[in-house]
């Protein structure tokens, strides 16, 4: 069903990346904000509705908000992990169809790299305790199951993997932003420490700060914004489980879910898209995203990316700007596959993925957002300095 | 890492004090149940009842960890694995006692509880074929 009062992006901006020792979660979010509203020609006041999420707070959003100055018309804290922005992105584009708000700010912010949070203890309680004392480091070691199941079924090997984080590395390399930029070979990655079988060093993302904010506006207010509106066409989300054990199927995520219905809101099909921002924490999570959203065949993922066909020069690029594996990840990258490109963006929810489409864009992350082919408009296009991506794919 | 037994689990717990795993059965819809609930997540019926499971299952998928944290740091390399018990149900556990490359989807494991960083978990060791024991020998010792 097409929404009667569309919502779509006006604004994205990140803070500084990578190692931010002088930034806290509130700082980053509060100038990835800032940014994104002056990229969209809004003020504060334009914001009636906040969303951000986090375990640094006991509620995110009513510490951001107060931070912020901001007294919200809607709020929401959904923390799904990576994929909760994506969701917040559906949130807001529901919120503006039912009329309720105008504006909405969605921000992220992370120093997990400075503070070194990333693998703190957590208390072993509630359905937690059945997983955490048995010390499977996470979230690497859920995704090393996943990765040994889907290798078992499918016949998915290391070199296969291998090639997703060659082929990311080589989007970095055009990225002057991105961490890591040197080439890699699939040997490099065959050769880095194992983490958790079958997950070498290399099939790993990255541990960095950052934070990053999307403004998004109702239709009536797009006269009013200085860039041109990406159009939120279809978003859908799930989550399917929380505990590893209590994923149905390791090889098969929520994005079979979310996928088709972010597709169907959006009134296109999979053949529409040719570009794809596919969350990836590992490079196992690319494969299984790639599958369950339907790109191709369960098992069919590593002949997907053979090749280098997700790389620059391909036929199907994938993390243009070098995703979460070479370019910066902190922790939920939600925000920062949302803020990767400015233009048209979709929303789908937990299976991660995010993708664009031919005329469109397409996000999904570990929750989805589909968006939509940017509607003609003369308004000048103000790209955001603090997102760099290949010239390639502009 | 001690886990912290609460009204739902404590029966869970004070299994694997005596040494078996206890799993729930719903009395509405018969699935067991693990984790402990209070409501089935099957059919929504309650009560759940307790029963001592077999302690078999196999292998779904495992990985082995090198990699680890905290007070997990100096284990590794250890296995993690995902086991699917008989009575259909799956859970996180360790493999223990089994030589490099045995571990690998599909093998069949039993339980076994052991101490893992101060606390006593249900763990798995691949599974020994019952022996043929002759008549009027004393069993074997499993452990």
């Amino acid at each position: 069903m097409k929404p009667t009062r569309r919502a779509a992006i006006v604004g994205v901006a990140e803070s500084d990346v990578g190692r931010t020792p002088d930034l806290t979660v509130l700082s980053q979010q509060a100038l990835a904000a800032r940014a994104a509203l002056a990229e969209a020609g809004l003020a504060k006041d334009d914001v009636d509705a906040v969303f951000t999420a986090g375990n640094w707070s006991w509620a995110p959003s009513m510490t951001l908000a107060e931070y912020l100055g901001i007294q919200p018309a809607y709020t929401d804290s959904t923390n799904i992990g990576g994929s909760s922005f994506e969701a917040h992105a559906g949130h807001a584009a529901a919120a503006i169809e039912a009329g309720l708000i105008d504006v909405a700010l969605i921000t992220y912010g992370s120093t997990q790299r400075t503070s070194r949070s990333r693998n703190a203890p957590r208390p072993a309680q509630l359905t937690a305790q059945f997983e955490l004392p048995y010390g499977l480091p996470q979230p690497v070691g859920a995704y090393a199951l996943a990765a040994m199941r889907h290798m078992h079924q499918y016949g998915t090997t290391s070199e296969d993997l291998a090639q997703v984080a060659v082929a990311t590395r080589e989007w970095a390399r055009l990225n002057p932003r991105a961490y890591y930029r040197d080439p890699i070979t699939v040997e490099d990655v065959l050769s880095s420490p194992m983490i958790s079988e079958p997950l070498h060093k290399l099939d790993c993302c990255l541990v960095t700060d950052g934070g990053g904010a999307v403004v998004i506006a109702a239709e009536d207010r797009w006269p009013d914004v200085a860039t041109r509106p990406v159009v939120i066409l279809g978003h859908g989300e799930t989550h399917t489980h929380d505990t590893i054990s209590n994923m149905p199927d390791l090889t098969v995520t929520g994005a079979a879910q979310t996928g088709p219905a972010a597709l169907r809101m959006a009134g296109v099909t999979l053949d529409d898209v040719d570009v794809a921002e596919i969350y990836d924490s590992f490079t196992i999570t690319v494969l299984l995203t790639l599958e369950s959203l339907g790109f191709c065949k369960p098992g069919e993922g590593r002949d997907f990316v053979a090749g280098g066909r997700t790389a620059p020069g391909g036929e199907f690029p994938v993390n243009t700007n070098g995703g979460g594996l070479s370019y910066t990840i902190p922790a939920c990258t939600g925000s920062s596959c949302s803020s990767r490109r400015p233009g048209s963006c979709a929303a789908t929810s937990p299976g991660p993925a995010r993708y664009r489409a031919r005329r469109s864009r397409w996000y999904t992350a570990p929750a989805g957002c589909c968006p939509q082919p940017p509607p003609s408009s003369s308004a000048p296009v103000n790209r955001n300095r603090c997102d760099p991506v290949s010239p390639m794919i502009r | 890492m001690k886990p912290v037994p609460d009204a739902d689990t404590q029966p869970y717990w004070a299994g694997i004090a005596a040494g078996e795993l206890r799993l729930q059965r719903c009395a509405a819809c018969g699935l067991a149940v693990f984790y402990p609930r209070a409501v089935c997540p099957h059919c929504f019926g309650a009560p759940l009842t307790w029963f001592t499971a077999r302690g078999t299952g196999q292998v779904y998928s495992y990985t082995v960890v090198h990699r680890a944290f905290g007070e997990f740091a100096d284990q590794a390399p250890f296995t993690v694995a995902l086991v699917d018990l008989d009575e259909g149900v799956r859970m996180m556990t360790r493999i223990v006692d089994a030589a490099p490359g045995q571990v690998e989807i599909g093998l069949p494991v039993e339980l076994t509880v052991r101490q893992i960083a101060g606390a006593g978990l249900a763990c798995f060791r691949p599974a020994r074929p019952p022996a043929r024991q002759p008549a009027g020998a004393p069993q074997a010792a499993v452990r």
